[in-house]
């Protein structure tokens, strides 16, 4: 494992269009954790790993990813967007879709050598879908996707994972799976893992730190250390209640607000 | 049959501009951009009419105008998702002009049937050569950008973080689709290129789960349908266009019945 930081944000300010959405982050994540990133609709998940990924540039400060500043087509990088909505291509086989991903942004014909088969094999079987993988994938149900959708992340050896809310429509016990399979992953490679999320109980266990947005600011730490009531209060500026029953933790903001998180 | 130069021509075209639609159409029906086939023909018919009325190649005209409109849906992407009033205005303006320039140009009414429904049996040796040379000109292409425009049509997402530029790719394609159409129309019309485009790649998605057999199945039946549509012809006499898009319809009728077979008796088994 290196020594840089997995991600390191420097001042960061994102937005679109001159409209400030995250500011003032500066944090580190080193390499090797699973990092919980929670925070409400809105708070800019989707919009930092976009960031990590040179998708979306900042509006201020810097983002360095693997020691290096963020930038498109890092194959070290690995991502699984959010809201997938497969309704392309329902018809093929969930090996030919995982297939499109090996070095699918090379020019030429998807010609597949022995070793990208072999390879293709490796992350199926990484993640239990070797049987799934014969289906069409219109057949396949939301957490057998993901499970495909994983399988394609880990081609081509990524030192980290950004997962963008990989749990949404699943049940708590396939909720439970994916994230175990997730950190099985990160173990055995010793990769990353930056995994967001609405739900932070089913990553209890299984998670190093979170990394929490709302209201425009951000904060990293172990889940004791940022899901407090104070802290939390301070990051929304406004009061939020931590309410913690049995081994569950619910967030809950504003007075009488709704629980998320 | 084959001692006729026409007939030789015919097959000849037939199998060229085949090849193309087949490979083109396999991804259209992937990218569920069947619509944009059907738009740039009727583009291209404003172009070829209006080719002829400046004095020049209708051929040319067409090529010219069906690359263009199939650069600038590329360009526009997802911006024209939801506008499909708007595109179907340009689509039946195009239509117009094509009459009007038709109109004007009253010295070669036949023309109009000609592009409309295509006049396969009246290809030249110029003709031919130009179909062959700019088919296997887009299958390289097609070939050259079948990987990046696989993985952008099944996860743009993920290839646009892997630094994959999403519009070209997108403008590509369509001008290889663009020029497929505009050869189609040689074969079947402006009418009816749908028949040849769509068809073979719509039947090989409902045969095979497999993306590369996919792609050589709808070569093949474009192959098929194209050759055995004009085989039909010379016997019953009845035009070419018809029997390609009946034989068209009907394969893909039969691997619809097919797929629909095979899932009901074992659903995971079906290849
Ligand atoms: N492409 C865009 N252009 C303009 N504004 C955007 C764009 N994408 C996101 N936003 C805005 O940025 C803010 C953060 O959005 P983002 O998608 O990052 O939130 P999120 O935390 O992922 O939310 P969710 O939990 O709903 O997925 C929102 O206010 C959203 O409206
Ligand atoms: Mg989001």
């Amino acid at each position: 494992m290196s020594a840089a930081p997995a991600i390191a944000f420097h001042d960061l300010e994102l937005g679109y269009a001159g409209r400030r959405i995250l500011s003032g982050v500066n944090l580190q994540i080193e390499s090797g954790r699973f990092v919980a990133l929670l925070g409400p609709n809105g708070a800019g998940k989707t919009s930092l790993l976009r960031a990590v990924l040179g998708l979306v540039a900042p509006l201020r400060g810097q983002i360095r990813v693997l020691g290096r500043p963020a930038r498109r087509g890092r194959g070290a990088v690995a991502y699984i967007p959010q809201r997938h909505s497969l309704n392309i291509g329902t018809h093929l086989s969930g090996r030919d879709f995982v297939a499109s991903g090996c070095d699918g942004q090379r020019w030429g014909w998807p010609w597949l050598g022995r070793r990208a088969r072999r390879e293709i094999e490796t992350a199926l079987e990484c993640v239990d879908a070797v049987e799934l993988a014969s289906r069409p994938l219109g057949e396949l149900s939301g957490g057998q996707r993901q499970r495909l959708l994983l399988a394609q992340a880990l081609l081509g050896k990524p030192q980290l994972l950004l997962l963008d809310e990989p749990l949404a429509g699943l049940d708590v016990l396939h909720q439970r799976q994916v994230v175990k399979q997730v950190d099985s992953i990160r173990q055995r490679l010793g990769i990353t893992v930056l995994f967001s999320s609405h739900d932070l109980n089913p990553l209890l266990g299984s998670m190093d730190q979170v990394l929490y947005l709302a209201a425009g600011h951000a904060q990293l730490g172990s889940v004791d250390e940022v899901i407090s009531s104070p802290v939390l209060s301070r990051l929304y500026g406004a009061h939020v209640d931590v309410v913690r029953v049995q081994k569950r933790i619910f967030v809950l903001p504003g007075a009488g607000g709704q629980a998320h998180a | 049959m084959l001692e006729y130069e026409f007939m030789r021509h015919a097959l000849l075209a037939g199998v060229m501009v085949a090849l193309l639609a087949g490979a083109s159409g396999y991804f259209l029906v992937l990218r569920k951009q069947t619509f944009a086939g059907h738009a740039l023909s009727h583009v291209g018919f404003a172009g070829a009419t209006g080719a002829a009325l400046l004095g020049a190649p209708p051929l040319a005209g067409m090529f010219a105008v069906t690359v263009a409109a199939g650069l600038a849906m590329g360009w526009l992407g997802d911006r024209l998702k939801g506008s499909d009033v708007a595109v179907g205005a340009v689509l039946a303006l195009a239509m117009g002009f094509g009459m009007l320039f038709l109109h004007f140009f009253t010295a070669y009414a036949t023309q109009a049937t000609a592009l409309l429904f295509g006049n396969i049996l009246g290809v030249d040796g110029t003709t031919l050569y130009l179909l062959a040379a700019s088919s296997l000109l887009c299958l390289c292409a097609l070939a050259m950008i079948s990987r990046p425009l696989i993985f952008a049509s099944l996860q743009p997402e993920l290839a646009e973080a892997r630094g994959l530029p999403l519009r070209l790719v997108s403008m590509l394609f369509l001008a290889i689709v663009a020029l497929a159409t505009a050869l189609c129309t040689q074969v079947v019309g402006v009418l009816l290129v749908f028949a040849l485009m769509v068809g073979p790649g719509a039947a090989a998605q409902q045969l095979t789960r497999k993306l590369g057999r996919g792609v050589a199945l709808a070569v093949a039946l474009a192959l098929a349908e194209t050759v055995g549509g004009i085989v039909l012809a010379y016997r019953s006499d009845w035009p070419v266009s018809f029997w390609i898009t009946a034989l068209s319809c009907g394969g893909y009728l039969a691997a619809a019945a097919w797929r629909h077979r095979q899932t009901r008796r074992s659903p995971y088994k079906a290849n």
